[in-house]
């Protein structure tokens, strides 16, 4: 189940952030990171970012048909899409998507109690001895992308699996790293990073909240 | 969802669904996977507390909870203490005592889980009480249905056989009723409890009259012991009246199914090349039982303690 | 031996002080005095003669684990009863002269309330051959009241010798009503909960078939029949018709089928099994509308103690029966005085007079009058109290009303003068 927008309507949207300085709440406690623009223009460079990478690792060809891009739901499932999407527009090659559902996998069940699940789909060609990147929206403590690589781990042998956020909060609890981050914002813990996705909340923007 | 699933009759349409649902995820989710194991339930202690013989029901639960990681001991009445007189309550006890997170029960005496749930603290999964309810089997087949017809709101089920005795259409019953199909109860009336009146079923005596209607047609088992209680005269007879054969068959509609939750009694409810045709969900239901039985420790086990 | 009760309300009437002096009501009036002897002040309180139960499970001998005599006469007295039947169905059963002597001088030893055995109505409650019931009808026990309790004589031919031959002797057969052939593994009423909660019904029909069997044969063979227990609207409908048509049949109800219902089945804690099952709705209805207009004529408890083990498990696995001593005044109080349907007068003559009675206890179920034995029980109707297992005297705990909180509390009890309960304390 996705987690609820928490943006109120009727907040003053600010202009797009672009210093990596913590940022800090309006009197609302609410302040937009990133803008439906900004989304748009991160997206488009991460998916620069998949194509080089693709190229740099591979002997032959663009290594395209190598990439898989594996959303971890909710809005890590759209975006991997959307990346796709774009890299299919500036390179005209369509990239293997798929989502794999985390849930099960999770770690902190028994404390944030159960779930419904969300989709796992993956392409019908696998991931064994693929590049496959996974994606998602916010890397926090890297509990998710943990469960994410167990799951992973099920399913095939991927060549190599890297990691494309996003926002990267900070706060890491395992040794975790992005490989594409969209853009790193410095938050304080208590603070609530939100990302909207049209596909899932109607909207594009990122936000954070105090908590 | 709630901390026991005892009768489906305390499913609400929210809950039935996210059960069928999580099932329909799971299948998905581990679908063509060579490693078909889930860390889900890892460090948790199920125990399958069988006091009547099904081996079927028994691996079905055995296969879901490895499945999904968690710690089986099977423990089988025969043999046992209970066998030596142990009460049910000294058992549950004990099995407390050992740190079971999870209690699959089947019981011959209706209503068995709902007394073992008041003294224990883990979760009470009814694997078929008596003749009172057996909401596994029918979340299985819900969720068949769903699978084959795609839908549930509307279909219309027809129920036949030893109503009275059975586990599995009581559940059934009340779980396709919530989720919003039509159900219509066909058999002898001497194997239809008084009281059937109050159930939110149709009652027909008649198989051959509602078959055209059906979207769907669940078999249940008959024992062939209950002449001997005048229930009816003679498997012969029940068989000609009530029993599914390939010339009732062919009354169905083109997409209709014929369902059954085992064991089968080959030529008594249901005609063997019946059983093997092409509307047989039989073998289906048995595989689905494991996914619906993974949802169902999921999301009563999953969760804090 | 002289006590003074200051203030009691007989029958709920008017305050009076009342006299008992070795063990008889020796005066009744106003400002009443005496120089030696007791005074207890029961001012507000109720006065009744002290409670008659026609059916009691005192369990000795053959299972003093769950109910004793002694036991069963503390819960008696507590509940405001100073004479209870103590039914024949105990291990060995109370089918001779000699069974039914020991539990009579077991109760007198006891000393709280006259035990009266009943005989068993066949050896060894086995259906096929009648006890010696003369002899124990002629035993130092003088056994009036006979029954097969917990089964039905179902044999017709057999029943009908029993009503026959129980005239010689002025005794009555009670006869618990079961069809036993339609209730072969029943577990609860029939009806709509039965057949959700899958347990094996226990139809009405298999109760009225008997009572209905019974009173044409009590009819034909001039006899005196008791039906025990009558649970279902159809079974009050048949006595009132046998009445109607001169036969002379009565009829109990027990406490919790004044009170509960099937209802009580969801869930399957067997503490509410019992036999005849707890029935519907209309049914208590049709029972207290019976009882009010007197066509059933007696409240009996049919107590019945079981060991923890013997309810604390699978609902079939459980054995039929629930306490009612202790509680069954109240009970009544709260299902027939506080709604109006019986006035103390009443409750008198449903749960003394008529059960002294049917009984042929000759110094049970008297008035409260001058020159009458001093069986007297004193309520407070005002008091209200949550009903708790752990506290009861009975040496079971498979009350029906745990956690209920109930009208009615007893305060004394006096049986020939003597006080058995003060203050709400058994004094043996
Ligand atoms: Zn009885």
């Amino acid at each position: 189940m996705a987690p609820p927008s928490t943006l109120p309507t009727g907040v003053p949207a600010e202009g797009p952030e672009t210093t990596s300085s913590t940022p800090t709440a309006t009197a609302g406690g609410v302040q937009q990171l990133l803008s439906a623009d900004d989304v748009t223009r991160v997206v488009d460079r991460i998916a620069h970012q998949l194509i080089e990478r693709a190229a740099s690792s591979t002997s032959s060809g663009d290594g395209l048909s190598d990439l898989v891009l594996v959303g971890i739901p909710t809005r890590g499932a759209p975006l991997a899409r959307r990346l796709a999407a774009r890299i299919e527009a500036f390179t005209g090659t369509a990239v293997d998507v798929g989502t794999v559902d985390i849930t099960l996998y999770r770690d902190d069940l028994r404390t944030r109690g159960v779930r419904a699940l969300e989709d796992t789909r993956l392409p019908d060609a696998g991931i064994d001895g693929r590049l496959v990147v996974l994606v998602d929206d916010v890397l926090f403590s890297g509990r998710s992308v943990r469960a994410a690589l167990d799951g992973l781990r099920d399913v095939g042998r991927p060549r190599a699996v890297q990691l494309a956020v996003l926002v990267d909060r900070g706060h890491r609890e395992l040794p975790i790293k992005a490989d594409f981050v969209g853009k790193n914002v410095p938050t304080s813990r208590t603070q609530q990073v939100r990302v909207r996705l049209a596909e899932v909340d109607g909207e594009d923007g990122v936000s954070v909240t105090d908590a | 969802m709630r901390r026991h699933l005892l009768e489906s009759a305390d499913l609400d349409r929210a809950d039935a669904t996210l059960v069928l649902d999580t099932a329909a995820q799971i299948e998905s989710a581990l679908a063509g996977r060579e490693v078909k194991k889930l860390p889900t339930l890892r460090g948790r202690t199920v125990v399958n507390l069988f006091f009547e013989d099904s081996t079927r029901t028994r691996i079905s639960f055995e296969l879901a909870a490895k499945r999904l990681s968690a710690d089986v001991i099977n423990f089988s009445a025969k043999g046992s203490s209970v066998s030596k007189g142990e009460s049910l309550k000294d058992t549950a006890l004990t099995l407390e005592a050992m740190g079971a997170d999870g209690i699959v029960v089947r019981h011959g005496s209706s209503g068995a889980p709902h007394r073992l749930a008041t003294w224990v603290a883990g979760s009470v999964v009814n694997a078929g009480d008596g003749t009172h309810e057996h909401p596994t089997q029918a979340l299985l087949d819900a969720y068949t249905i769903r699978q084959r017809l795609g839908r549930l709101e509307g279909v219309r089920v027809v129920i036949t056989g030893d109503v009275l005795h059975s586990r599995v259409a009581r559940s059934n019953v009340w779980l396709l009723h919530t989720l919003g199909a039509e159900v219509t109860l066909v058999a002898p009336p001497t194997l239809l409890p008084v009281g059937v009146g109050s159930w939110p079923v149709t009652v027909s005596y008649d198989l051959d009259a509602v078959l055209p209607q059906a979207d769907v047609v669940m078999m249940l088992r008959v024992q062939g012991e209950r002449m001997n209680a005048s229930f009816f005269p003679s498997a012969r007879e029940y068989s000609r009246r009530y029993g599914l054969d390939a010339t009732r068959m062919a009354k169905l509609a083109d997409d209709a199914i014929v369902m059954h939750p085992g064991p089968m009694n080959r030529g008594m409810e249901i005609a063997a090349d019946v059983a093997d045709s092409p509307r047989s969900t039989i073998v289906e239901q048995v595989g689905n039982g494991v996914s619906v039985r993974m949802a169902v420790l999921y999301l009563l086990l999953g969760g804090p303690a | 031996m002289t006590l003074l009760i200051k203030g009691a309300q007989p029958y709920g009437e008017d305050a009076v002080d009342i006299l008992v002096r070795d063990g008889v009501i020796a005066a009744i009036g106003e400002d009443l005095s005496v120089s030696t002897g007791r005074t207890i002040d029961a001012t507000g309180l109720v006065a009744l003669p002290g409670l008659v139960d026609l059916h009691t499970h005192l369990r000795e001998p053959g299972r003093e684990d769950t109910e004793t005599v002694l036991t069963g006469s503390r819960a008696a007295a507590l509940g405001g009863y100073t004479a209870v039947h103590a039914m024949a169905n105990t291990d060995p059963v109370a089918d001779t002269a000699g069974v039914v002597e020991q539990v009579w001088r077991l109760g007198g030893d006891a000393g709280l309330v006259d035990v009266v055995p009943v005989g068993a109505v066949t050896v060894g409650l086995g259906g096929t051959q009648l006890a010696e019931l003369g002899a124990m009808a002629d035993s130092a026990a003088r056994v009036r009241v006979f029954s097969d309790d917990g089964k039905c004589v179902s044999d017709p031919a057999l029943m009908r010798r029993a009503l026959e031959y129980v005239k010689a002797l002025d005794g009555v057969v009670a006869q618990h009503a079961e069809e036993p052939r339609l209730t072969v593994g029943a577990q609860m009423h029939e009806g709509d909960r039965s057949a959700r909660l899958g347990l094996t019904g226990w139809p009405a029909v298999a109760e009225e078939a008997i009572i209905a069997r019974d009173v044409l044969l009590a009819e034909h063979v001039g006899a005196r029949l008791h039906v025990c227990h009558v649970s279902t609207a159809g079974s009050v409908e048949l006595v009132r018709w046998a009445k109607s048509r001169g036969v002379e049949v009565t009829a109990e109800v027990t406490p919790h089928h004044l009170l509960l219902t099937d209802a009580q089945a969801e869930g399957y804690d067997a503490t509410f099994k019992v036999n005849p099952p707890l029935r519907t709705a209309e049914d208590v209805a049709a029972l207290r509308a019976g009882l009010a207009d007197g066509t059933v004529d007696a409240v009996a408890t049919d107590h019945a103690p079981h060991a923890g083990e013997d309810k604390e498990c699978e609902w079939s696995a459980a054995r039929p029966g629930m306490l009612g001593l202790e509680q069954a005044l109240s009970v009544v109080v709260d299902t027939m005085v506080d709604t109006g349907l019986l006035t103390w007068r009443e409750v008198a003559d449903r749960m003394s007079v008529r059960p002294a009675r049917i009984g042929r206890l000759a110094h049970q179920g008297r008035p409260i009058a001058v020159g009458e034995p001093a069986n007297l029980v004193l309520l407070d109707p005002a008091a209200r109290a949550v009903v708790d297992p752990a506290a009861l005297a009975s040496k079971s705990r498979n009350s029906p009303y745990a956690g209920r909180e109930l009208p009615g509390r007893v305060v004394h009890t006096l049986l020939r003068g003597e006080l058995s309960v003060l203050d709400g304390k058994v004094q043996k």
